[in-house]
């Protein structure tokens, strides 16, 4: 086991299947001679050279356009959005035309590529480069929409990913580039649509995606101290496809369910997830589903302001307990 | 009147004669077909048997033959959701195209797609797209992969001049000569953008061609409505991106005879402007030079017959193919066949 960053992950992903298959490619703004601005793609060009890392312009719309007509005629792109608010502005790309491609086409087209994008806030990047919007990818059918939290899951999801037949958003949570973790050696990949469970108690269980994975798991150390709460925690990893077996699966043993968002309040995929728990395991229940997010605002840029409103390992500790109450 | 904005420039010299006489042979047949199958989907739609709505191309033959005549079979073409006769003259079946107009079983996409979304990937038609500009970027990246791969290809994209002011047009133009893609970038120019004249909406008299040095391209307008001036403009361009030499942005000046969709009866245009324009309907224009050219108008009316007949076959195929079965609505969604999102 090698101990990598999350960034240096997302770089061991793309050479790892850059090696296998020759139709993969990466491009983006910076990615290449730069090695991408939070440096995740650093060392590519260099291995591969210019014909498959490539520096495009500022054109957003061009950059998945391109992924696009690429993927339908033979090859396997991961093209990058640099932040994933940027998304906003290729969104019909994204929506109007990757996703809808195979449906309205009776399968004649394939898109097997992948949108990599830096999600996410804690950072300080203001409004515009901070956001989390893996809510909105969620919402659109014909996409599948991965977020990891450690730098194993990167690497074998990430490879997942550029190896799946279907088009994939992969969003990088930008706050945790820097963090460090084991890595297995050698070929790794995972499969989409996991959940993993990643703590286990039979109090209550906490659902958390990305960055909030390790804020729930620390909240869930800190209960488990002090409380005497014993907490489930699920790293969805995925939210399409959607695990929903191994949510209900644990929402059925400890008869509580907290998620824990990062999005703004509302159509939070933590929504979806106490629809389902609600439709589907509602006399499992003996508490009511609760739902820990970033208020419905905007993101503020300096830090205190948006420390108060992400949420943190102590406010995500504080609903636990009024669930497990 | 708008015509007199764009001066159509000719071919080189009098090339014209260079077309060997099954070529042209060819392109009047191809010509016959759109027109014949879109006068076909207008009364389909009159009847009911074509729902929605549908974006017709009548009077803009030329520039879907004259290219369709000089692309090779595996080039790709990309369109517009005015795109029937883009998608016909790569040679998809008529009965495919018309069953998919009506919403049936036949349908080049089972009724999935709709008129706005015709596709044979088998034939080249990688898509008609309904988003303004959308496919230019798209076009760009299905030139990258035949650049990478070296296979030869190239990808025609074909949108019409209310295009050129979206900014995929202007990032897809940008990228495809900064990374030399073979991609021939087609605008066809009727002078309407839906239902607004083009020149009051933009900065320049030449929608395209006067945006092409702005990404060092050469300048190139033609008669839109001369199917041989279309071809032999075509097969340079396609050269051109075939030997590695780049993009080409080509203005296509042609005229809508209908309005922008059925919902349009397009008042908005003066009586001497359409006048004008019927009278440069290009199918009679080609079915003259024919004559000059020689063949006779024995031919000329076998072929026309030939055409007449390939549409009333693929008219009846369509109507008698069911409608698709309700389980295909949620299949096709990923590659698995499916629609799954969860376990």
């Amino acid at each position: 086991m090698a101990q990598l960053t999350y960034r240096e992950a997302v770089a061991a992903a793309i050479a790892q299947e850059m090696r296998r298959d020759s139709s993969v490619l990466l491009f983006g703004e910076d990615v290449a001679a730069a090695g991408g601005v939070f440096k995740a793609t650093a060392g590519l060009l260099e291995e591969f050279g210019p014909a498959r890392v490539v520096d495009m312009p500022i054109s957003e719309q061009a950059i998945v356009g391109a992924a696009l007509g690429a993927a339908m005629t033979g090859l396997r792109p991961v093209c990058e959005i640099m932040f994933s608010d940027f998304l906003a502005v290729c969104w019909d790309m994204v929506v109007n035309e990757i996703a809808k491609m195979r449906y309205m086409t009776d399968g004649q087209v394939a898109a097997p590529l992948v949108i990599r994008t830096a999600n996410g806030g804690g950072v300080r990047f203001g409004a515009q480069h901070s956001q989390s919007v893996e809510n909105w990818a969620m919402a659109v059918p014909g996409v599948k929409v991965v977020a990891p939290a450690t730098p194993a899951d990167v690497k074998g999801l990430l490879a997942a990913a550029i190896r799946d037949p279907d088009p994939v958003l992969f969003f990088e949570h930008k706050g945790l580039y820097g963090v460090k973790g084991e890595v297995p050696d050698g070929e790794h990949v995972e499969r989409l649509g996991e959940a993993k469970v990643v703590r286990e108690g039979s109090d209550v269980t906490i659902v958390a995606l990305a960055a909030m994975v390790p804020r729930a798991l620390a909240a869930a150390e800190q209960l488990s101290q002090k409380d005497g709460i014993e907490a489930t925690v699920i790293d969805l990893r995925s939210l399409v496809p959607l695990d929903t077996a191994t949510v209900l699966e644990h929402v059925r043993k400890t008869g509580r369910l907290v998620t824990v968002e990062e999005n703004p309040r509302l159509c939070g995929w933590g929504a979806e997830i106490a629809s389902i728990v609600a439709e589907e395991c509602f006399y499992d229940l003996d508490a009511p589903i609760l739902r820990v997010t970033t208020p419905h605002l905007p993101l503020p840029a300096c830090g205190r302001l948006e420390d108060h409103v992400i949420p943190s390992v102590d406010t995500i500790a504080a609903r636990i307990r009024v669930a497990a109450g | 009147m708008a015509v007199t904005a764009t001066s159509p420039r000719s071919g080189d010299g009098d090339s014209t004669l260079e077309i060997d006489k099954q070529t042209r042979l060819q392109i009047y047949r191809l010509m016959l077909d759109c027109r014949n199958l879109e006068k076909r989907a207008h009364d389909l739609f009159l009847q009911n048997l074509i729902k929605g709505t549908c974006h017709l191309a009548t009077g803009q033959e030329a520039v879907a033959a004259g290219f369709g005549a000089a692309m090779r079979p595996d080039d790709y073409t990309f369109c517009t959701y005015r795109g029937h006769h883009h998608t016909a003259v790569r040679g998809v079946s008529l009965t495919a195209i018309l069953g998919e107009l009506m919403g049936r079983e036949c349908g080049l996409l089972r009724g999935k797609g709709g008129s706005m979304h015709l596709t044979s990937v088998e034939h080249g038609v990688m898509g008609s797209y309904a988003i303004i500009g959308a496919h230019l970027p798209i076009a760009a990246g299905a030139a990258w992969s035949a650049k990478y791969r070296g296979t030869q290809q190239v990808a025609v994209c074909f949108f019409g001049d209310g295009t050129t002011n979206i900014g995929a047009f202007h990032e897809a133009l940008n990228m495809a000569v900064v990374m030399k893609l073979p991609v021939v970038f087609v605008c066809e120019n009727n002078l309407y953008m839906e239902y607004t004249p083009i020149g009051k909406v933009t900065a320049v008299a030449r929608p395209a061609a006067d945006r092409a040095g702005a990404y060092g391209l050469e300048p190139i307008v033609i008669d839109g409505n001369d199917a041989d001036e279309v071809y032999l403009t075509a097969l340079r361009a396609l050269a051109r991106a075939r030997n590695g030499e780049g993009p080409s942005l080509i203005e296509a000046v042609t005229y809508r005879h209908g309005g922008h969709s059925r919902a349009d009866p397009a008042k908005y245009r003066p009586p001497e402007e359409v006048e004008y324009w019927l009278s440069r309907d290009p199918i009679p224009a080609y079915r003259r030079r024919l004559l000059e050219s020689g063949i006779t108008e024995a031919v000329c009316l076998g072929i026309e017959e030939a055409s007449r007949r390939a549409v009333d076959v693929a008219t009846e195929e369509a109507k008698a193919s069911p409608e698709p079965s309700l389980e295909s609505a949620d299949k096709q969604l990923w590659f698995d066949g499916g629609s799954a999102w969860r376990n």
